[in-house]
């Protein structure tokens, strides 16, 4: 029911995603005063694309790039749905 | 036509964000041995995500997929749709591993409309040694990088600095890609220490006929592209040899006390070439 | 009311013009302090808080040559704090992350204005979170021996940590149990503060040579510790692995072989880092390469250099601190390394200062924009976590200033359209080098003009800032609040930017 994916090493972030009754993400981040609206929008986007709905995702970011949070997201998705 | 090729672990976001800026002329993101198995999937579409998003990508991408007897491979080769990589690399490349791929590849070509696919084989066990002109002769393939460590590990010997146990090999690479007008590729050296050592191997490779070398550590590169580069008087020498070629027009002349032939000034023109193409002039 | 570099600055204070603008200006200098006939020997801080009458209000100095590894301030701290003493203006040369004891001396008020020229850890922390009652002035090493010797900056006690005293009251650096080498930073504080008060653990019969003039000095303290020598250990001997790193520094020595910069007779600086060692690593081999030998390295001087004085490359070292404990020992028995007072060193009214001789400098930033100025002083998000220290000195006074960072650290762009704060204004930069090319100011025609024939790329500063913005995105513009903390002083003494207190949403 849990998926995990990625890391807490610098430039890289851990993603945490589970079912959950509604949508609700939270980010904590080292870079959150310049990165916290565009971090959000990749994981809505994300989301979005893998048709992702009532899940917690918890972003643990350590600098990363837009492509790494959607790269650790999908997987840990992936991860999640192999939970099942 | 590459000097230095880079393995870059293709789950390090740390690597991969600076690809572009290493003194490397081709980038081997890897999706083999330097990730878990329980990490492959991260791996794979962290490079994906970045070959599709990053707009200043190394000057060719070449990726390192996972050996066609696993049942990763389908899912790495999907990064072809990606569109953004020039070559693959085939571990364990033998005549049976390459016509496996080359049968995966025509089908994923057809489905997607992808141009032909190129590739590299990783010439790493004592069978490809044996059948290495098979496998350069492949249509798909346009260069034999060999891998000593695996190699050397088959064949329970140690590696050395000065290089003898893999001579054999090197040779037969080396024979193989030139006579089908690919290029020779030499194995990594593992030491990132050692500066004296890894001179001594890029000089040793390419005093047999290696044309390129690759890096695991960044700090190797200056080194492979100083040795591999042709140098300051090969450049001065082939410029003024060519120079007189064209004044004279004729097949066999003198130049600086030397008979000049046909062979001669082909190779002078090579090294104008890879001059002009490495910015070195 | 904007100052020179389009800063808001409150009115009725001192504006930044331009870095030039002190020559328009001619020297102050109060008279030195009177020379005593006779040093006195204290028994405690005690007796030196009683016999010097020190009492609320008071500026005291202190130097921070024994950096991290520094008990006088923590002492005098403790002092202060079990003595009660309210107002007091704190003027160390620098504050490090272990001057722990000043902490809950701010909190209560006993410290509430503070003059410094680099400030970090706890201290750091908590002033720019808006604890400090009064306000921060921070300076560069330069200006603060200049408002010192101008009066500016009035001291009425001067603690000078000091590794070895004789019983004349003359003081070296260079031996001793904690001994840290050159003490160029106190030295206007030695002969201008009201009173003088060595603070030692080594007292000798009688010092052949030395550093610290005991004609100026009121008053010795022998204690059973100043600190801790291997703390002031700064500098790295180890070269960078990181890539980025290495290919920054190899593009730097590249440019400045192209620039001819390394050529028989240069000076330079740089930096303690990482990557200016590999700098100077490449440096060393070009000089090797093409037998050239150097006139002087200068700044805080680290084992890199010493090297290279031993094998010969430079003729001289002038050092004003000595980063590490080689330094030390180098200072102590090589004649061409040589002591420089921060005067010297970077006080703009010197003509002759060593600032003033340097061929080129390499520095870093947290932060350059596309005016070039740079910010060494707050990090993203308004925390102070350094200073000017030398910066803003060296890069007037050298004839090429050079930055080296990378575009990029840990998402955080390192080129803005405009810096957080302003520590060292951009017509006093030249180039910058970054993992993704270089930038030159566009002011330094000549140099662009030389490099036109080489195969150096030029980018523009704004190329280079789309650059990394392709990279990381657009960052949001950070929330800070109006509450002034203090000041940025630039070496002349005018306030070149406001430092404002961190926002409330930032804090944790």
């Amino acid at each position: 029911m849990e998926g995990q994916a990625g890391s807490k090493e610098s430039n890289d972030c851990l993603i945490t995603i589970r079912k959950s009754d509604e949508t609700r993400i939270e980010i904590d981040s080292i870079v959150d005063h310049l990165f916290h609206d565009q971090i959000l929008k990749a994981v809505e986007e994300t989301l979005k694309e893998e048709n992702i709905e009532n899940v917690f995702v918890l972003v643990e970011d350590k600098g990363a790039l837009d492509y790494t949070i959607r790269a650790r997201l999908r997987v840990a998705i992936n991860r999640m749905n192999k939970n099942v | 036509m590459f000097r230095s090729l880079l393995f870059v672990p293709g789950n390090n976001p740390s690597m991969l964000q600076n690809a572009d800026i290493f003194m490397c002329d081709a980038i081997i993101f890897d999706l083999e041995d330097s990730v878990n198995l329980d990490e492959k999937d991260n791996a794979r579409n962290l490079v994906e995500t970045y070959l599709l998003t990053t707009k200043e990508l190394p000057k060719a991408v070449i990726l390192r997929i996972n050996p066609v007897n696993s049942e990763l491979i389908n899912d790495d080769l999907k990064l072809l749709e990606t569109r953004r990589i020039d070559y693959v690399l085939l571990p364990k490349a033998n005549k049976i591993s390459l016509f496996v791929l080359d049968k995966i590849l025509n089908d994923l070509e057809n489905k997607f409309e992808l141009k032909q696919t190129k590739v590299i084989c990783l010439v790493e066990e004592a069978k490809a040694i044996i059948e290495v002109y098979d496998l350069a002769i492949h249509e798909r393939v346009r260069g034999l990088l060999l891998g000593a460590e695996d190699l050397t590990s088959e064949l329970e010997i140690n590696r050395t600095i000065s290089g003898e146990e893999i001579l054999y090999a090197r040779s037969k690479v080396i024979y193989a890609a030139i006579s089908n007008k690919i290029i020779p590729i030499d194995t990594p050296f593992t030491d990132i220490n050692d500066t004296e050592g890894l001179i001594k191997d890029c000089k040793k490779a390419l005093n047999l006929g290696m044309k390129a070398k690759t890096a695991i550590h960044p700090s190797q590169l200056e080194t492979i592209n100083d040795i591999f580069s042709p140098s300051k008087e090969a450049i001065e020498w082939a410029k003024a040899l060519l120079a007189k070629a064209k004044t004279l027009n004729k097949g066999a002349f003198q130049f600086e006390g030397k008979m000049i032939d046909r062979p001669i000034i082909e190779k002078a023109k090579k090294i104008i070439e890879k001059a002009k193409l490495f910015d070195l002039m | 009311m904007l100052n020179g570099v389009k800063r808001d600055i409150p009115k009725n204070l001192p504006r930044f013009i331009s870095s030039d603008d002190f020559l328009n200006k001619s020297r102050r200098l109060i008279e030195k302090k009177k020379k005593q006939s006779k040093t006195v020997f204290f028994n405690s801080y005690d007796e030196v808080f009683d016999k010097l009458k020190i009492k609320d209000k008071q500026t005291l100095s202190f130097h921070h040559h024994l950096r991290n590894g520094d008990k006088v301030i923590q002492d005098v701290s403790k002092i202060i704090k079990k003595l009660g003493l309210k107002d007091l203006h704190f003027a160390p040369s620098s504050i490090f992350p272990s001057y722990t004891n000043m902490i809950d001396l701010i909190f209560n008020g006993n410290i509430t204005n503070i003059h410094t020229n680099y400030l970090n850890g706890e201290v750091a922390k908590i002033i720019s979170e808006g604890k400090l009652k009064g306000k921060l002035v921070m300076n560069t090493h330069g200006g603060r021996a200049r408002a010192i010797e101008s009066g500016d900056l009035g001291i009425d006690v001067a603690f000078i940590a000091c590794p070895t005293v004789d019983k004349f009251g003359n003081g070296t650096g260079a031996i001793g149990k904690n001994a840290c080498g050159t003490l160029g930073y106190c030295i206007s504080d030695l002969e201008y503060a009201k009173k003088v008060v060595l603070v030692t653990d080594n007292l000798v019969g009688k010092l052949d040579s030395y550093q610290l003039n005991g004609e100026y000095v009121d008053g010795v303290l022998v204690v059973d510790s100043i600190g801790e020598a291997k703390g002031i250990v700064s500098g790295t001997t180890e070269i960078t692995k990181d890539p980025v790193g290495l290919k920054i520094a190899k593009d730097c020595s590249s440019l400045l072989y192209e620039l001819d910069l390394i050529k028989n007779n240069f000076s330079m600086q740089t930096g303690a880092g990482k990557t200016s060692l590999a700098v100077v690593n490449y440096v060393k081999d070009i000089m090797k390469k093409q037998n050239i030998i150097g006139e002087f390295a200068s700044g805080g001087i680290t084992k890199s250099y010493v090297d290279m004085l031993e094998e010969g490359l430079f003729k001289k070292l002038y050092d004003v601190q000595c980063f590490d404990l080689d330094a030390v020992k180098s200072f102590r028995k090589n004649k061409n390394h040589i002591a420089m007072s921060a005067s010297e060193y970077g006080n703009p009214f010197v003509k002759n200062s060593i600032a003033n001789k340097l061929d080129f400098v390499i520095l870093g930033a947290t932060e350059i924009d596309i005016d070039f100025n740079v910010n060494v002083t707050t990090d993203s998000i308004g925390y102070i976590i350094g200073g000017s220290g030398g910066h803003a000195d060296i890069a007037k006074g050298a004839k090429v200033t050079i930055i080296i960072s990378p575009l990029i650290k840990s998402r955080i762009p390192i080129i803005k359209e405009k810096v957080n704060t302003i520590t060292t204004p951009g017509e006093d930069i030249d180039i910058l080098i970054t993992e993704r090319g270089i930038a030159i100011n566009p002011k330094r025609k000549d140099l662009i003009e030389k490099l036109k024939t080489t195969k150096i790329k030029i980018y523009d500063i704004k190329e280079l800032l789309e650059k990394t913005h392709n990279l990381t995105g657009v960052p949001s513009k950070i929330k800070v609040s109006d509450d002034i903390i203090g000041y940025v002083e630039y070496r002349d003494g005018t306030y070149i930017d406001v430092l404002r207190e961190v926002h409330n949403d930032y804090i944790r």
